[in-house]
């Protein structure tokens, strides 16, 4: 219980934010807006659940914005100018972005660097070939697209249930999975926790470093499908800044940036937060955009503050009956 | 010992100089310099000019990067500090511009600092938050709109010259040798790198570990401020949502090329300003090439990652000389 204390925090701040919210607007009630909220943040849900694995191994991956740009657009060149079906399109980049994530993992992991500035080049370089691609906007009309676009499922009250929104809580749920319940997840928390106890203890470090730039790039591969199905088109300055969002969804949702410590539900409900703030600023409609990110920067400090005050009284909580051990 | 070039420099002074003669080979007009209204024309002078922010981002970012920490912030507090001496311009005495604006800079870095150094956030978390609400904060203060003003006295921090020099440039030289006075002059610089090798070590030794580290993120601001001062006179205006964007990136980048390391101990800051105008030379140089300017990112890419393999192998060589 204890330990999933940042957990219930974030959930307890989207909760009374969403009252909050219900109390001034009282459409905002309805499931329709619910449901709204999942389609309108999936991409960001997708590419943030990776960005935690990420983070929880220790690192962090500034390239997923540029990955999900660069996605869009390979997909609306291809499908469009070159007739690709789009099933085998969508195979197609996430095997590209598979091979890209496993690149920065590699270039990480053997040259020793740090991956901030690995992650970095991976940004450059994945926003210049996009823009190589094309700088301009190209709409998608394949027939799937329409039909993936319409489809939804029908809940009460005209609410729908889009196809982005169910590939992101399927990937929320299977990135819970994978992460809290699997051999792979473990290694994950055991690198973040400490890399050199880690290969002390036999886990293969470099196959799993490999692995995670692996996930995390594939993740943004899928949500530059999913982005590209919810605007209909391919462009190159799409989801600019984007990895940001999603590393403030990880730190709000309680994943701890020195790694080691996280949960793929938190940063799925830190993505609903700041989901919320913008439906909050596009119901009220005098407030301007630019109050979102005062706000996201406050809950950032807020959430920040509450995990080193945490993390204070754990280390306090264990320092005292160890003393006499330890010295 | 002022600016004691450490013997890794040839290498960023030799690739400078290389880039600057691919630039002459693609436009033989180069190096060409003309005096004209008093003040000096040219692409090597527009090199300097263009790649004064990011240099004077560097000065304070190289510091910061010493001490074991990263100021994802500076793009956001430039735009801050644009903004207001943007709006300030018009209606207010040059030296209360300055002021106000320099003095938002040093509270930004104030705030960063006493996050890492007080409350001990790690670096990258702490200055993110001032990165993601600071282009609010700009947004605020200029209403949303792109703030222009007339004042010919800040302009001057954008378009004037001090002796045929552009003011950018003399700006960037001057606040170069006072960085490089302040920390290498004193003992200050050795103080940086001995927190920023072992901060425990250093701090049982006794060196002010958190006064320093709130010092360097001042100092960061402050930078931050006069290269956000710099930009909006620039352009006579303040356009909260474009300053300085992603020029953190940049910063970051010519410090990384300066042969700084980002595990901490080691910094030249001559190398960062050079790292800078490495950044600023190659861009020119593919705008002069008549390659379109989609290219840009993609050399920079190749450029890090050439970089970064660069320094790799030097870490193998210098464990390899510690052997006898």
């Amino acid at each position: 219980m204890k330990r999933l204390a940042p957990v219930l925090a974030t959930t307890a701040v989207f909760l009374i934010g969403y009252l909050v919210c219900t109390l001034t607007f009282p459409n905002f009630a309805s499931l329709r807006v619910a449901m709204n909220l999942l389609t309108d943040n999936a991409f960001l849900g997708i590419v943030a659940v990776g960005m935690t694995f990420v983070i929880i191994s220790g690192g962090i991956d500034l390239s997923v914005g540029s990955v999900i740009g660069f996605t869009t657009v390979f997909l609306a060149l291809v499908i469009e100018r070159a007739g690709m079906p789009p099933l085998l399109a969508f195979v197609a980049i996430l095997a590209i972005c598979a091979a890209f994530g496993a690149l920065m993992g590699s270039v990480i992991q053997y040259f020793d660097l740090p991956p901030f500035i690995v992650t970095l080049a991976g940004m450059f370089l994945a926003r210049g070939l996009s823009f190589l691609l094309s700088t301009e906007s190209i709409p998608i009309n394949a027939g799937l697209y329409s039909h993936l676009a319409d489809y939804a499922l029908r809940l009460p009250g005209g609410a729908r249930l889009t196809v982005p929104a169910m590939i992101m809580l399927a990937t929320v749920i299977g990135g819970a999975l994978l992460l809290h319940g699997t051999r792979f997840g473990a290694n994950v928390f055991a690198l973040g926790g400490a890399r050199g106890s880690a290969a002390l203890m036999g886990i293969n470090v470099g196959r799993s470093t490999v692995l995670i730039y692996m996930l995390s790039s594939l993740l943004a591969g899928l949500s530059g499908i999913v982005f590209s199905l919810y605007t209909s088109s391919g462009y190159s300055l799409s989801a600019v800044g984007v990895e940001l969002d999603a590393i403030a969804a990880a730190v709000i949702g309680g994943t701890l940036l020195s790694g080691g410590y996280g949960f793929v539900l938190g940063t799925f409900v830190g993505v609903l937060i700041q989901g919320l703030i913008q439906t909050y600023i596009s119901f009220d409609g005098s407030l301007s955009s630019w109050w979102a990110k005062i706000a996201t920067g406050l809950l950032l400090f807020a959430f920040i503050g509450f995990q080193q005050a945490t993390l204070h009284m754990a280390r306090r909580g264990r320092l005292r009956p160890a003393a006499g051990v330890a010295s | 010992m002022a600016l004691r070039l450490p013997r890794a420099g040839l290498s960023q002074v030799g690739a400078l100089a290389v880039i600057l003669l691919v630039n002459w080979i693609v436009s033989p007009q180069f190096f060409d310099i003309r005096l004209q209204d008093g003040r000096l024309f040219g692409s090597l002078i527009d090199v300097l000019n263009r790649g004064a922010p990011v240099a004077l981002l560097s000065l304070g970012m190289v510091l910061v990067i010493a001490m074991r920490g990263i100021d994802l912030s500076v793009g956001a507090v430039m735009a801050i500090c644009g903004a207001i001496a943007a709006s300030l311009a018009d209606s207010h005495a040059l030296p209360v511009v300055l002021a106000a604006s320099l003095g938002a800079g040093l509270l930004c870095g104030l705030w960063n600092g006493i996050l890492v150094a007080v409350l001990g956030i790690q670096p990258i978390v702490a200055t993110l938050i001032l990165m993601v609400a600071g282009r609010g904060i700009a947004q605020l203060i200029t209403e949303g709109r792109i703030v222009t003003f007339t004042s010919p006295a800040l302009a001057w921090f954008g378009g004037g010259s001090v002796l045929g020099l552009p003011t950018p440039i003399v700006l960037t030289l001057v606040m170069l040798g006072l960085t490089a006075a302040i920390v290498r002059g004193t003992a200050l610089g050795l103080l940086i790198e001995a927190a920023g090798g072992n901060a425990r070590a250093a701090a049982l030794s006794g060196v002010g570990t958190r006064a320093i580290t709130v010092a360097v993120y001042v100092w960061c601001g402050l930078c931050a401020g006069l290269a956000g001062i710099v930009a909006a006179a620039d352009i006579l205006g303040a356009d909260a949502n474009n300053a300085g964007l992603w020029l953190e990136l940049d910063a970051i980048l010519a410090v990384v090329i300066g042969g700084t390391s980002l595990f901490g101990g080691r910094f030249s800051i001559p190398l960062a300003v050079i790292g800078a105008l490495i950044i600023q030379a190659m861009n020119t140089g593919i705008l002069l090439s008549g390659f379109p300017p989609e290219f840009n990112l993609i050399v920079k890419a190749v450029v890090v990652l050439a970089v970064l393999l660069l320094q790799s192998p030097r870490l193998g060589l210098k464990l390899g000389r510690r052997k006898p």
